[in-house]
């Protein structure tokens, strides 16, 4: 099991450009099954993908991979023409918005939005836009959503992934990496990695991601990444107290910012004493969240979690 | 990105939102020049004379060349002496102020330079309120503040008293709409032509925070008049950068003096660098792995000098320009680079590492760590570039390496 993606996931691209395309070749390499592109203008041109496998995705693929992805016009004639039921966003950030909500209006159930750098009015507008829609936004500004040799949707490396035990979810890209390869390091694997983002209005958070994780039977513990800014790992602390039923390691970023300046995060600011990572700690603590001191000791903490849990 | 409150007040005032009758003054004559028209226009005598930085808490702050003489002043001689008194009251008051540091409680101890005054007509005030339009992270929209204690240190008030700051919460298909408005007018005691012009003020306040993409925008004080109008008696406002494409008018207003010099070229280059006080210079993609990589030095002994994301777009040139800002700190001992390649490719760093160290030498030791996408093709180009660099397994082996190296852990 897993959560968001698997392998009856059908991706569609938006925005193949230079970046779009060079992870939509990792993402095909990987064995993510990559069904069509939006290209406006560009319809019944296939995009041709082919490379060597390095086998570190979905098992039992040959050597090699030639795959040509046809292109359409709009996100509504791609669901029609591939029945996807997913989206991967790179589209640059002033024509971002309203991709994302064109991909909601085709009523594509899961939106990855890699994009960094959209304006936060836009996301306001976008976020009041999909309310009582039934889709899910991940993102954006996030690395993707990955299910180790199942799925991979996004910008992280698939070779430190390896299939496993633990849920991953941060606010950070790269922080993500490093713990997804700790957690592979020590053998523990992971069921599925999920970046939500670093900007301070984005679609899923912390508390959704957890409530997957809390029903998703492979998954045994979480780790949740979190950074300085706003309160959502506090509100993520609240919900762990009263409803998780599983061990939770973390680690907050950001111990060490000054306050009053946005740490490249448009979300990672302390401003007016809010949002400092000693609140985030004390919050996660006081919920039996084992904190890692060090982003290097995520998995060392993870075990010990899952040892006060009785399960390690 | 933040501006001064004279050119906050101008985009209100281009809005219909009432504001003082104001001119801005670069140098001592500017200043004195300024009163003449100002005096005539609004019939008052008294005249106030505010610095323009970008920093709060002006009012109370004091110069450091002048510490008798406050960040904002208010000019009453001509109340007795007429226009000439209040004249040689604001030469005065400008030839202490320009070019002097004013510290504020927002500023730190080394203040900050003021190049700019604002001279405005004196106000009659009634009442002095607080108006605000931020973001709400829980809801994902714009909120609307309001609270009677004007004047007040906000974050003050929210502690010792939250039930008195009032929200508004804005839908954004629909805006700030006109019952909530009255409402807000309500709450703050706003009656007759007051609650009138109230209402409107905060709307219309709310339109522009939308329209503009302000991060935040708050008036503190905003003031009723003996006479019933609403004015923004203070003005701050700052903008998100990620909508800044789309306002080239904005753009002309900032004001790069008002801004570390190293950040602004860094901005040029699209790294996110922050200065800091520390010896150990930082070169990390992602701001999470940014943060908790200056935490990992701390947490080992050392001290960060700089925070520094090259984010997930970097070029070969970029890194270079990163690399370079970070060597021209004099505190800089030694470089860490900690890179774990998603979006970013291990070899484009490597590259640009390489590039950097050819064109301006490399005086302290580097310790890199590379992980992630193309990481064997950047320790290749590492490897074989010759230079003296030490590498590292992981970010808490490589913050340790780099401590040891710069001198040891304090």
């Amino acid at each position: 099991m897993s959560v968001l993606v698997d392998l009856n996931t059908r991706l569609i691209v938006q925005g193949l450009g230079e970046a779009g395309a060079f992870h939509t070749d990792k993402a095909i390499a990987y064995g993510t099954n990559v069904v069509g592109a939006v290209r406006p203008g560009k319809s019944g041109q296939a995009v041709r993908f082919e490379g060597v496998t390095d086998h570190s995705g979905v098992p039992g693929r040959s050597d090699n991979y030639q795959v040509d992805v046809p292109s359409y016009d709009t996100v509504r004639a791609a669901v029609e023409a591939t029945n996807a039921n997913a989206t991967v966003l790179f589209v640059p950030p002033p024509f971002a918005a309203d991709a994302i909500m064109e991909a909601a209006e085709a009523g594509v159930k899961l939106i990855v939005t890699i994009t960094e750098g959209i304006p936060i009015g836009d996301m306001v507008k976008v976020k009041r836009y999909l309310t009582g829609k039934d889709v899910r936004l991940v993102g954006p500004n996030c690395p993707g959503v990955i299910t180790p040799h199942q799925c991979k949707i996004g910008i992280m490396p698939g070779y430190i992934h390896q299939r496993g035990r633990i849920g991953v979810v941060s606010r950070s890209g790269t922080l993500t990496y490093e713990a997804v390869k700790q957690l592979t390091d020590a053998g523990l694997g992971q069921t599925t990695a999920v970046g939500i983002g670093g900007d301070p209005v984005n679609g899923t958070n912390f508390i959704d991601v957890l409530e997957l994780f809390n029903a998703d039977p492979a998954t045994e513990g979480v780790i949740m990444i979190g950074e300085i800014g706003g309160s959502a790992e506090e509100e993520a602390a609240a919900w762990i107290g009263a409803n998780m039923r599983k061990p939770v390691a973390s680690f907050i970023a950001g111990t060490t910012a000054p306050p009053g300046k946005r740490m490249g995060h448009a979300g990672a600011i302390i401003s007016g004493g809010q949002g400092t990572a000693g609140e985030k700690i004390k919050a996660l603590e006081g919920a039996g969240v084992v904190v890692a001191a060090t982003p290097s000791d995520m998995s060392s903490a993870m075990l010990e979690a899952m040892r006060r849990a009785g399960i390690a | 990105m933040k501006i001064h409150e004279y050119q906050a007040k101008e985009l209100m005032k281009q809005r219909g939102l009432a504001v003082p009758i104001g001119r801005v003054a670069h140098t001592v004559d500017e200043a004195v020049e300024a009163v003449r028209p100002l005096v005539e226009a609004s019939g008052n005598p008294v005249v106030v004379v505010k610095s323009q930085i970008h920093a709060g808490g002006r009012g109370k702050g004091r110069f450091v060349e002048h510490p008798e003489v406050a960040g904002v002043n208010v000019v009453t001689a001509g109340i007795k002496g007429g226009l000439k008194a209040t004249e040689e009251r604001v030469r005065e008051l400008a030839k202490a102020m320009l070019g002097s540091t004013l510290v504020t409680i927002q500023t730190g101890g080394a203040g900050k330079q003021v190049n700019r005054l604002y001279i405005e007509q004196g106000i009659d005030i009634d009442r002095e309120l607080y108006l605000s339009v931020v973001l709400d992270r829980s809801t994902g929209r714009n909120v609307v503040m309001a609270s009677t204690e004007g004047g007040m240190d906000i974050e003050e008030v929210a502690h010792s008293a939250p039930e008195k700051i009032l929200r508004e919460s804005v839908d954004p298909s629909v805006g700030l709409l006109d019952f909530q408005a009255r409402r807000l007018a309500f709450a703050l005691g706003l009656t007759g032509d007051a609650h009138k012009n109230g209402a409107r003020f905060i709307r219309a306040l709310s339109a522009l925070a939308t329209d503009l993409d302000t991060d935040m925008v708050e008036i503190n004080p905003l003031v009723v008049t003996k006479s019933g109008q609403v004015m923004a008696l203070d003005g701050k406002m700052s903008f998100d950068n990620n909508a800044l494409f789309r306002h080239k008018d904005l753009i002309e207003m900032r004001d790069l003096t008002e801004e570390d010099s190293a950040e602004v070229e860094a901005s040029k280059f699209g790294l996110s660098f922050i200065k800091l006080e520390g010896t150990i210079g930082c070169l990390v993609n992602g701001a999470g792995l940014a943060m908790a990589t200056m935490d990992t030095i701390k947490q080992v002994g050392g001290e960060p000098a700089n925070f520094l994301d090259v984010g997930g777009g970097a070029t070969t040139e970029n890194v270079t320009a990163a690399f370079k800002i970070i060597t021209r700190d004099p505190n800089v001992k030694g470089i860490f680079v900690n890179i774990f390649g998603g979006i970013m490719k291990c070899d484009t760093i490597a590259n640009g590492v390489v590039e950097a160290v050819h064109q301006v030498g490399l005086q302290v030791p580097l310790v890199v760590r590379l992980e992630g996408t193309n990481v064997a093709l950047g320790k290749k180009i590492i490897d074989e570039s010759g230079l003296n660099v030490v590498s590292a397994s992981d970010m808490k082996d490589g913050a340790r390496k780099i401590v040891e190296l710069a001198g040891g852990a304090k």
